[in-house]
């Protein structure tokens, strides 16, 4: 049986002000994908289903891609379009 | 290391901290909040970012620029909060050794910290109306 995990998703910037709030978290299975991640964000995150198909990620501070799995204690993140500079 | 802030970026400090007695020369790039006719009546532009990786990324970026420009002295700083248009809201200065890789090492900088670094803009009009910015210049500022 497959360990579940808790995953805290931080949201910036119009995510957040999308979402009402600057992070949601979701349970996933153990090794979940970040796409599983998100698709489960996206389910729970007030107008969620305004976020682009594929947003951009980060797992513990580094961007990451929908395929990077998931461990206990990952931070998650959902990065709009950036525009620094 | 602390490449973000809220106060105004201090140039003069930026290139005293790259300066070094066998370089000469020394590019600074300074971009500052504008109004265009295409973003309409912009007053001020509200930055945040996702610190914790913005400086992590930061971090990164001038690594690999002393990768690839070896003995290439960098500074930078990012400006966080509320900035109005003609102040700066980010800064780059690179010393190196002749005036090309100073120039070269400079412009990367800049163009990995648009691409890589967590940072967002909310642009404030005239009339009190907010947009996020999606940076629709950035493709063509590359050019």
């Amino acid at each position: 049986m497959e360990a579940i995990i808790q995953i805290r998703c931080s949201l910036f910037a119009r995510y957040a002000e999308l979402a009402g709030c600057d992070s949601i978290t979701v349970d996933v299975p153990e090794g979940a994908t970040v796409e599983a991640a998100v698709a489960a964000v996206r389910e729970r995150m007030p107008n969620g289903e305004q976020l682009p198909d594929r947003p951009m990620v980060a797992v513990n501070l580094e961007h990451a891609m929908p395929g990077t799995k998931l461990r206990q204690g990952d931070e998650l993140a959902l990065l709009p379009p950036l525009a620094g500079g | 290391m602390t490449f973000l802030g809220r106060d105004p970026i201090d140039i003069a400090d930026l290139a005293a901290r790259v300066s070094d007695p066998g370089h000469g020369g020394t590019a600074i790039f300074v971009g500052t909040v504008r109004r265009s006719p295409d973003d309409g009546p912009v007053v001020a532009i509200d930055y945040s970012g996702y610190e914790e990786m913005a400086e992590s990324e930061l971090v990164q970026i001038l690594g690999q620029t002393q990768e690839r420009w070896p003995g290439a002295r960098v500074a930078l700083q990012h400006r966080l909060g509320r900035i109005v248009v003609g102040e700066a809201s980010v800064a780059v200065a690179v010393s190196t050794p002749h005036r090309a890789q100073a120039f070269e090492a400079c412009r990367y900088v800049v163009e990995e910290l648009k691409k890589r670094v967590p940072i967002w803009k909310k642009e404030l009009m005239e009339d009190g109306q907010t947009r996020w910015s999606d940076d629709g210049d950035r493709e063509e500022a590359a050019k």
